[in-house]
């Protein structure tokens, strides 16, 4: 399995490695070492490839990944896998603002908390914190499941469309057009198999309730001006 | 003799006149503010407030016709490996599918092809149709990322980091949901027929720190292939292009509030953003203070329509332009040979600019496709390319009379303005005297 050290190789390296990859090729596994928190580690991936990056990481970690399975072994900075399309991207430990941001495709998981603004703009992807995550989460989020184990800060699902947000712990408030709504049989079947996905133990979908949209903001009424 | 009181006429307010009443009153009818496209309509500082001096005994022209007058100019050459080479400084600006048919988006890259220069997509993403028809297509990367995915952004030629635009700086946009056919909201992965918010800022990043590392993201990710523009609305151009340059910009895009938008509110077109020739200069001199005028490029847009306009911001140090809204005039738009149906809308040709409401009758802002059918691609797309020749045979006149060899140049001693304000926001000398405001001190 190649090693990539990022104090010794320049980013470019590793990047232009992940891209180059070939179908059929044997080494589809790589180790980042020493990301010190770089910037921009292991994106562009639009492949089957494997990477754990042992180390925390700074901005856009597996930015638009497609297809690729990335693990870091550490925490992630703002917008860890923004835009993914396909694939799997893990944080082991905390991960800053904008996680999962506009989002398509994919699974994200982060073992730890995620901040403010976790899932914005999502479309499509699937995203699970194993703990909290903060403020104005999944807002104008379009489509896919934010699924959180702990607690939701303020202005959750904000202006949300088509996303469906599944929350285990308290929620401080909802935003704009949120509103809890009924948890069917189809809902607790897809929570499961998300949860399966991401390694969580122990924890049953009934304990989850579920959000989304309100559907009163979806065309421009004046009478709604209070609501913005 | 008796007295009469003589008859006086009615007397209407400037500050109250008809346009100002009527829109009281269909505010107060309505309960909403006006939503419209288009850019400003009030009138602005601009470009016909300058002239060109051409030759005299110290400056000698080149001969029209005969001596070449080299009208090419190198995009991204600071740090992508493949700058865009166009052969004319005009650019078709950033212009949405979705809010433009398909019909119109093809005859902008026909149009824009057969004349080597380039086309921009818009909020929505990238067509097949767009990429096939543009030989040189710029992506744009905006807030809202609809259809925004890392294939087409390696199949664009340069990508363009939407900040702001010159019709509302600092605003987003709204697809109203009569626009919204099952291909717009497939690309855009919404519902049919909801309104569409297009965020006023980006998701992932704020700021210009943030940004250096969003453009070292995207740059990563396209191997640093594609150069990458900024583009800004016309708000504070001189910190804006220098914080630009500092983010790792390879052009900026500087939009002046004559600059057009699909659709917003009335009172953000006509009330927020700089004139575009109040912009050019703070930029160039931002440029020139960083040593980068010339390495990064500048392209100007927002309400230019002639090779004059063209002459004009390239003479005050942009290295090119970009036409959106005139482009959109050049395939049809406003056309009289629709006044019919314009007067059924209620408006006339050259106002017309409900380009929200989807029911251009000249099938160009529109997804009905009825009215698309109208549009016939490559007629438009000729059109396009027409003017955009007579626009670069303008431009190399007025440089030829200059006794210059390439547009760029063009300088600021080649003008002078007709007005003070002119004079101080181009930074030229009032006709027939050595002075502009904000020159010297009195």
């Amino acid at each position: 399995m190649p090693v990539i050290d990022l104090a010794t190789t320049p980013l470019r390296e590793l990047n232009r490695s992940l891209h180059n990859i070939q179908q059929g090729s044997n080494d589809l596994s790589y180790e980042v070492a020493n990301p010190r928190g770089s910037h921009a580690v292991a994106v562009g991936i639009d492949g089957p490839v494997v990477v754990d990056v042992n180390g925390s990481v700074g901005y856009y970690c597996a930015g638009m990944n497609d297809g690729g399975t990335v693990t870091v072994h550490g925490s992630a900075g703002p917008g860890v896998a923004e835009n993914m399309m396909s694939g799997k991207v893990v944080v082991e430990g905390d991960a800053s603002q904008y996680a999962g941001a506009t989002g398509r495709g994919g699974l994200l998981v982060i073992k730890g908390n995620a901040a403010s603004r976790c899932g914005i703009s999502m479309k499509g992807i699937d995203i699970v914190v194993h703990g909290n995550i903060g403020h104005m989460s999944a807002f104008m989020g379009q489509s896919g499941h934010l699924v959180v184990l702990g607690d939701a800060g303020d202005a959750l699902g904000d202006s949300l469309y088509e996303a469906k947000l599944f929350i285990r712990g308290t929620v401080k408030s909802l935003g704009a057009d949120c509103i809890e709504k009924e948890m069917r049989p189809e809902h607790l079947q897809k929570l499961a198999e998300l949860l399966e996905k991401a390694d969580v133990k122990n924890v049953r979908p009934e304990e989850f309730k579920r959000y989304g949209s309100a559907r009163k903001l979806y065309n421009f009424n004046i009478d709604n001006a209070d609501a913005y | 003799m008796s007295y009469h009181n003589p008859y006086t006429p009615p007397r209407k307010s400037a500050t109250f006149d008809d346009y100002t009443l009527a829109e009281i009153r269909r505010a107060a009818a309505t309960g909403i503010y006006d939503i419209r496209g288009a850019g400003t309509k009030r009138k602005v500082p601009h470009f016909d407030d300058l002239l060109f001096l051409g030759a005299s005994i110290s400056r000698y022209p080149l001969e029209g016709y005969r001596e070449k007058c080299d009208t090419s100019v190198v995009l991204g050459t600071r740090f992508a490996k493949k700058p865009i080479h166009l052969k004319i400084p005009i650019t078709i600006a950033g212009m949405s599918f979705g809010a433009l048919s398909g019909p119109a988006k093809e005859a902008l890259g026909r149009g824009a092809t057969a004349s080597g220069t380039s086309t921009t997509t818009g909020d929505g993403g990238m067509t097949d149709e767009e990429r096939g028809h543009s030989q040189t297509l710029v992506y744009q990367y905006l807030p809202s990322r609809y259809g925004m995915n890392p294939k087409d952004l390696r199949r664009a030629d340069a990508i363009e980091v939407v900040v702001g635009q010159g019709a509302k700086p600092g605003g987003g946009g709204m697809l109203l949901g009569q626009k919204i056919s099952d291909r717009v909201a497939n690309m855009r992965n919404l519902p049919k027929g909801i309104d569409q918010r297009s965020a006023c800022r980006h998701p992932d990043w704020t700021g210009p720190d943030d940004l250096e590392i969003k453009i070292l993201e995207l740059r990563e990710i396209t191997d640093w292939e594609k150069p990458i523009y900024v583009k800004v609305g016309g708000a504070r151009p001189y910190y804006d292009t220098a914080l630009a340059v500092k983010a790792g910009a390879d052009v900026v895009v500087l939009d002046g509030m004559q600059g057009g938008t699909a659709a917003t509110q009335d009172v953000f077109i006509e009330n927020v953003g700089m004139p575009t020739l109040a912009c050019i200069r703070p930029a160039v001199q931002a440029l020139q203070d960083l040593g980068m005028h010339r390495k990064v490029q500048l392209v100007v847009s927002g309400g230019i329509r002639s090779g004059a306009d063209v002459a004009k911001a390239l003479a005050l140090g942009a290295d090119a332009v970009a036409i959106g809204t005139a482009a959109l005039v050049a395939i049809g738009d406003n056309d009289p040979h629709w006044e019919e149906e314009y007067q059924k809308l209620g408006t006339t040709a050259g106002a017309y600019d409900d380009w929200h409401e989807g029911k251009d009758p000249a099938g160009i802002t529109t997804q009905d496709p009825e009215l698309m059918k109208r549009l016939d691609p490559v007629a438009a797309g000729r059109r396009l390319a027409n003017y955009l020749k007579v626009m670069t045979l303008e431009a190399q006149t007025i440089a030829r009379a200059c006794g210059k060899n390439h547009l760029h140049n063009l300088e600021p001693e080649d003008l002078c303005a007709l007005t003070m304000e002119a004079a101080a926001m181009a930074q030229v000398p009032l006709a027939g005297t050595s002075w502009y405001p904000g020159k010297g001190t009195f």
